[in-house]
């Protein structure tokens, strides 16, 4: 399913509908243990409707960038299943992942960005990948990179960029291809109060065009200004 | 886009490793330049054995005193005789005319006072199997004011058929140094591999396909297999050029201007396409064992 078809789907849930549609993010008695450790996660089960605004709290190890790693296949679960737009994640063929994870935009906690390339290439990457034309891309680009106030900073190497810029610049390459969820694993860490406010306003913005979006976040002045529900997770489970 | 930046990415990486880059590309280089300039003499042999002959042949020499009767007497029965394709008559005065014109050989003539040559005749015959050319060698021998028979040829049928032996053998190493410049890229698209997985990871994360992430490992391997072919055609031509340098005081004391021609055009293209063909595939057998899985897992 294509980024607009998951925007579709998600405004559904706007409509005042007789029958609920289903949910776009379904998990259901998910484990992870990695080789040699304790579990990771422990029997998750939860669902998440599209359009909807989720943050994963919890402290250090509590299991939420794990989560967030299961949802567009970068980890496999253990046990369960996480059925995403009803694409059973974990059964996915190899050759199909890349399509599911086009649909999400990923803002990892450690930004890994490509440091051979300017800042303008690294955000250039989703859409290259997609296929897009230079000119429709390099205004995308821009886009973004206005979006998230490092515009004037195109041509930078990532090296040059401060801790915060690189984070944001992550955030640019998360959403320059407008994904139809948007995963963000603590998007204000390393950002002063007020980027980290307007990156807050970003998600808030990304949310009412009715992006699924899903923050792992230990700020909690952004839960404070975006108000989204709240799924608090303790030593891989979710705690009541 | 997609290939214009993988080359661009590809030609970059050359251009960060220069030293790296050239290195490959000179194992490369050397591995076909080895079998190619084997091929390349021995085709220059061929077609200088070519030029002096290969036809089967035999020389049948008068003796010193026969007459112009005797010699036509032998000539009517050379054409009759069983194997004979052509005869051709060379007089003493030919001969001897023909030899003035050898460098060198102007005053020794002259100071025999006389013509010390004998009438001979040329005779190509039908069948080249040796046995048959000795056959009929010891039949004309035996015939009357005959004073020598003489195989020619022979030499330049078996310096032919070494020459075949080197252009098998050249063959045979381009095959087996084929297989170690596969190897080589194979080895290097690896290190590619390692030294790029963060790279790799990012790429498959944010959703490119298994064709994408291949892609440029693949131009690399290509690439680098036409840097090498291209160095390659370099050192042969250099050989070549060097060889020649040596070879043309030799060529000049036999009287000729013997000289190897630079790699023609055709086979060239063959060097540089085979370069290109195996460094891609090098390339190819690397990411599919070394890209097997999804690194972002």
């Amino acid at each position: 399913m294509d980024s607009e078809a998951f925007r579709l789907s998600s405004l559904l849930y706007r409509l005042p509908l007789f029958v609920a549609p289903p949910p776009l993010i379904q998990i259901s008695h998910v484990s992870k243990r990695y080789p040699g450790s304790v579990d990771a996660l422990r029997d998750i089960t939860l669902e998440i409707a599209a359009g909807e605004l989720v943050a994963l709290t919890g402290h250090s190890g509590a299991g939420k960038s794990t989560l967030l790693k299961l949802l567009p296949g970068l980890e496999r679960p253990s046990q369960g299943s996480i059925v995403v737009s009803g694409q059973n994640v974990g059964r996915l063929k190899a050759r199909a992942l890349p399509y599911l994870r086009r649909n999400f935009g990923l803002v990892f906690d450690e930004v890994k960005l490509l440091y051979d390339r300017t800042a303008f290439d690294n955000v250039l990457l989703p859409l290259d990948i997609l296929g897009f034309d230079r000119r429709e891309a390099a205004r995308r680009v821009r886009a973004a990179l206005d979006k998230v106030g490092l515009l004037s900073r195109e041509r930078a190497n990532p090296l040059a960029l401060s801790g915060g810029e690189q984070k944001r610049l992550s955030i640019a390459r998360a959403i320059v291809h407008r994904p139809a969820i948007l995963l963000a694993d603590e998007p204000t860490g390393n950002l002063d109060a007020e980027y980290a406010r307007g990156i807050g306003e970003l998600f808030r913005a990304f949310h009412q065009v009715g992006v699924t979006v899903v923050l792992a976040t230990h700020d909690r002045e952004l839960v404070a200004q975006l108000a989204p529900r709240i799924l608090a997770l303790d030593h891989g489970a979710l705690a009541a | 886009m997609q290939h214009a930046r993988a080359v661009h990415g590809t030609l970059t990486a050359f251009a960060r490793a220069p030293l790296d880059t050239l290195f490959n590309a000179v194992v490369i280089a050397l591995a076909l330049a080895l079998p190619a300039a084997l091929w390349q003499v021995a085709g220059h042999l061929q077609g200088a054995s070519h030029r002096a002959g290969t036809a089967p042949q035999l020389s049948v020499f008068m003796a010193v005193d026969a007459s112009r009767d005797d010699a036509r007497a032998i000539e009517a029965r050379l054409k009759q005789a069983v194997g004979v394709a052509r005869v051709e008559f060379v007089p003493r005065e030919q001969a001897l005319a023909e030899l003035r014109k050898q460098a060198g050989l102007e005053d020794a003539l002259d100071s025999l006072g006389g013509n010390p040559l004998p009438d001979a005749f040329i005779v190509t015959l039908v069948d080249a199997a040796p046995a048959g050319l000795e056959t009929l060698r010891d039949e004309f021998r035996k015939w009357p004011r005959v004073a020598h028979v003489a195989l020619d040829a022979l030499w330049a049928r078996r310096l032919e058929a070494a020459l075949r032996i080197a252009r098998g053998v050249a063959a045979g190493l381009l095959g087996l140094l084929g297989l170690a410049l596969v190897a080589a890229t194979f080895n290097t698209i690896r290190l590619q591999i390692l030294t790029r997985r963060d790279e790799i990871v990012v790429l498959q994360a944010v959703g490119a396909t298994a064709g994408y992430v291949r892609r440029p490992f693949l131009y690399y391997g290509a690439l680098l297999g036409l840097t090498g072919g291209a160095l390659a055609w370099l050192l042969l031509a250099a050989a070549t050029w060097a060889g020649n340098q040596g070879l043309a005081p030799l060529a000049a004391l036999y009287g000729t201007e013997w000289r190897m021609d630079p790699l023609p055009a055709g086979p060239a293209v063959a060097l540089l396409g085979t370069a290109v063909l195996l460094g891609w595939l090098g390339a190819w057998l690397s990411v599919r064992r070394h890209l097997q899985r999804d690194l972002s897992q």
